[in-house]
């Protein structure tokens, strides 16, 4: 692989709430903001630390769909009315399903290496708390192909998961598979309380292990998973500048408040194909190789990883085609705390999609974000440490059913 | 004739009503999942919502499709197999839409119970009136060749009677929803002396297919929910005026309402729950019962002085609670009637004084909305019961007596054969009256 023509950054980011149910201040009776609320505020957020919209070379928007959930398209046009500055700006916005967040990121990345920019604002948004989770589900339904929407389960994406877990149950045993996803449910839960704008920062169940054991419902929900295993419906947004050496000159950023882009693995595969083998992600193992050998590196040097756990089951499957576990012993790896955030790598030190939350336009901007608080000391309540000889982090983010995806490797300069 | 045959006319007399509405309600929706069966592709199926005025038939329709838009939400895994085969209806949305415009094309509002004289099945919830009631079905019965079956959800007359005056020859049981029907879990079962065994065969199976708790009573007037109620709430009354040779009636009934609330950690007081049914609903029941029952005085003063005095109860369009003895603001209590001022003394005025009169609740008291999410509530009771016990407060005293006498009514029912057990009378009060435990139990 060719080695980057420049040296491209993260610096910057900043994350909204994630809102939606667990929130204290969540009530779907009332009325919320909208679009156009989370846009503003992840931007500005972002911009003021960049030293204005003036450094901005160009815009990028990541967005699932808000043509259904918000009746909105059109969205690279809203960066001006993050700030005037940004007029007559070039903007553009990428969608790819739940992988939207990752795409953005790479656009921007791109953009600087092809030396049309160097400071690149990429934003991610999703707000889906507009109508009830069954009609939302109808909406998430398109990032699968929508010729299998007619066969599909009322709630398609958990059903297609379900699929997965019952098939991972039935090769490699079922009792020591749940056990593994009740704990990283537990764990996302708990790393989501040390994290202020996590969605379930606010949790206080007690026995987080027993309520992710709770018995799948297939008459109500789905047949291999229960809802918590799943992440949650959620409006939010994040933001970062992607940037060069030089924008790094222009906007007054120190070296070591920014993170460096080692490597990335951005593949897809056809979205009209069934998984040949549903116990595991194999297009997620292709991003990961890809990212880890241009970034010239291996697993064991990475510090920490943020993955895509939309649903539990895909949290263990991730962790097998990053290669941490042999097929079937993903649930081990969890299970003897690997993942934990003292573990040998944290995993999604904030939550994640099941506790920090799932505005999946957002999602893979919010992976970058916390990838960058993390390898720069400023997590907070949600800071791991970070050893020398690992100055790496990774993340996954994941479109549809293992379709289309965005892995990056980061270092800490 | 099989079920789902039976099913394909139906009418429901009172639909606009409180208890008519729930009932029409979870039938239309009993009857287009039965019709989208595949077998019964080509039938025609009826349901004639029946009542006196257009203005609530049409408010009635409204309600019918919020509601069964609702129930379609909660059942899609179900209703994506039922359009399975109907390739033009692929999202969820879609499917809800059909259903929903599916179930409404089943109903047929009619102000005439001419309506009625085609239909297999008559579901009765009008006016507790027992001349009413059986004026009624028996001018549908000598119009309608088809013999049908009737349901009535009445809440006190007996069934037996209702059959006699009418001319129904055994076909009807007493099918007694609790209010809201498509809330509330429980039904009590009662059949007349006459009563069809296919009929309540296909009671049943009407019952599982909605997935209600089914407590079979004996055709007593009042039944079992009422039988006990209406007892409670007479022992209510006199302890009421027992007390009140102390203090001010309005304050004695601020006591008992405490004490049956809080005390014996109920859902609500015993006025309130008297408020919530209706002051001129209680003494009909009461009527109707007392002109039945011999033996027995199923009768209060009281509560026809509050009722000439204008004193209702009940609730509005929305669902909020009207004043009745106990005034409310958005159902929060806040003053009780006193009839000798005929007009509502604010609680500020005696709560602090009646409270200190009744003493502290033992610290181990449960709060009933704690207690009914708790899985087994044993220990829990008996720990109170026996707090209770120790403690020398006349609170815990008067909600001792209370229980006992809640008791006594639960074993009467019992003895007196409304009940076939004590279980099924706890049952009752768990399920229809959200009681956290049995008026029978070893606490
Ligand atoms: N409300 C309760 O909590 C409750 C609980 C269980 C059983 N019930 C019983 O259910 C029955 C109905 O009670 P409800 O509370 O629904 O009363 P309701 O007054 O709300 O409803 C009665 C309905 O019957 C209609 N009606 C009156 N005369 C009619 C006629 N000749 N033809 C057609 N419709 C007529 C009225 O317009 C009204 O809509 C009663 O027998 C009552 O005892 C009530």
């Amino acid at each position: 692989m060719n080695p980057l023509r420049r040296k491209v950054y993260m610096v910057a980011g900043y994350n909204t709430v994630s809102m939606g149910t667990g929130r204290k201040e969540f009530n779907p009776k009332k009325e919320r903001p909208g679009l156009e609320y989370y846009i503003k505020e992840a931007g500005q957020g972002t911009l003021k630390q960049i030293g204005g919209a003036g450094n901005v070379d160009e815009c990028v928007i990541g967005n699932f769909i808000a043509a259904r959930f918000n009746k909105q398209a059109n969205m690279a046009a809203f960066f001006p009315y993050i700030d005037e500055g940004l007029r007559y700006k070039p903007a553009v916005r990428v969608e790819g399903a739940c992988a939207t967040g990752g795409l953005a990121l790479m656009t921007g990345i791109k953009s600087v290496l092809a030396e049309t920019a160097d400071v690149v604002l990429v934003v991610g948004v999703e707000v889906q708390n507009t109508v009830k989770a069954i009609y939302g589900a109808d909406f998430l339904a398109a990032a699968g192909w929508f010729q299998n929407r007619k066969n599909g389960h009322a709630y398609f994406f958990p059903g297609q998961f379900s699929d997965r877990a019952g098939a991972y149950f039935e090769k490699y045993g079922r009792e020591k598979t749940r056990q593994a996803l009740a704990r990283w449910y537990r764990n996302a839960i708990e790393n989501a309380r040390l994290c202020p704008t996590a969605q379930e920062y606010h949790n206080a169940t007690k026995d987080l292990e027993a309520q992710g054991l709770t018995e799948p419902n297939g008459k109500s929900f789905v047949d291999h998973l229960n809802v918590f295993d799943c992440s949650k419906v959620s409006d939010g947004a994040s933001a970062i500048a992607i940037i060069s050496e030089e924008g790094l000159k222009r906007v007054g950023i120190p070296l070591t408040d920014a993170i460096e882009v080692a490597g990335w693995g951005q593949v897809a595969d056809d979205l009209t194909k069934d998984p040949q083998d549903r116990t595991a992600l194999s297009t997620s193992k292709v991003a990961v190789e890809q990212a880890l050998q241009r970034a010239g590196i291996t697993r064991d040097q990475l510090a920490t990883a943020e993955i895509h756990d939309c649903f539990t089951i895909a949290g263990v499957m991730a962790i097998e085609a990053m290669g941490f576990a042999a097929p079937g012993k993903g649930p081990d790896f969890i299970l003897e705390g690997k993942t934990a955030r003292d573990g040998v790598i944290p995993f999604n030190t904030t939550g994640g999609l099941i506790g920090w939350g799932h505005p999946t336009g957002a999602t893979g901007v919010h992976q970058a974000v916390t990838i960058l608080e993390q390898l720069t000391g400023k997590a907070g309540d949600a800071q791991i440490i970070i050893p020398a000889d690992k100055p790496y982090g990774l993340s996954l983010n994941m479109g549809g059913d293992d379709k289309t995806l965005v892995s990056i490797v980061y270092r800490r300069p | 004739m099989s079920y789902e045959e039976r099913l394909q006319n139906v009418s429901v007399l009172g639909a606009a009503g409180k208890m008519g509405s729930g009932i029409l309600l979870l039938t239309a929706v009993e009857m287009a999942d039965t019709s989208l069966k595949p077998e019964f592709k080509g039938k025609s199926f009826v349901l004639n919502a029946i009542d006196v005025s257009d203005q609530a038939l049409s408010g009635l329709m409204k309600y019918l499709y919020v509601q069964v838009q609702k129930m379609a939400e909660k059942k899609m895994v179900q209703l994506r197999q039922f359009y399975s085969n109907r390739a033009d209806l692929i999202e969820n949305s879609e499917i809800v839409d059909e259903y929903v415009r599916y179930v409404i094309s089943l109903v047929r509002t009619s102000t005439r119970i001419e309506s009625a004289f085609d239909s297999l099945l008559i579901f009765e919830a009008i006016k507790e009136n027992p001349e009413l009631k059986g004026k009624i079905l028996s001018s549908i019965d000598t119009n309608n060749p088809k013999k049908p079956w009737y349901f009535t959800n009445t809440s006190s007359i007996p069934i037996s009677e209702i059959d006699k005056n009418s001319g129904l020859e055994g076909r009807i049981i007493g099918f007694h929803f609790y209010n809201p029907p498509a809330i509330q879990k429980l039904v009590e079962l009662i059949k007349g002396e006459k009563t069809l065994k296919e009929l309540e065969a296909f009671a049943l199976q009407y019952a599982k297919n909605m997935r209600k708790i089914v407590v079979p009573a004996n055709d007593i007037a009042g039944f079992i929910g009422n039988g006990h109620f209406m007892r409670d709430l007479l022992f209510g009354m006199k302890l009421v005026e027992r007390l009140s040779a102390d203090m001010p009636m309005h304050e004695a009934v601020y006591i008992v309402n405490k004490v049956t609330q809080d005390f014996l950690v109920r859902p609500m007081g015993i006025f309130q729950l008297i408020d919530y049914v209706g002051i001129d609903v209680c003494q009909y029941i009461l009527s109707v019962m007392n002109a039945r029952i011999a033996g027995e005085d199923l009768h209060s003063d009281l509560l026809d002085r509050y009722a000439g005095y204008g004193v209702k109860g009940g609730q509005f369009a929305d669902g909020s609670q009207k004043n009745g003895i106990l005034q409310y603001d958005k159902n929060k209590i806040t003053g009780i009637f006193c009839l000798k001022r005929k007009e509502y003394a604010p609680f500020i005025d005696f709560q602090d004084r009646n409270d200190a009169r009744l003493g502290n609740l033992p610290a181990n008291a449960p709060q009933w909305k704690t207690a009914i999410r708790v899985k087994n509530r044993d220990e829990l009771f008996s720990g109170y019961f026996d707090s209770l016990r120790k403690t020398e407060s006349p609170g815990a005293k008067l909600a001792l007596e209370y229980a006992a006498e809640s008791a006594r009514i639960a074993n009467q029912l019992v003895t007196n054969g409304v009940s076939h057990s004590a279980e099924n009378v706890n049952t009752v009060l768990l399920t229809g009256f959200f009681h956290a435990y049995g008026p029978v139990n070893k606490y």
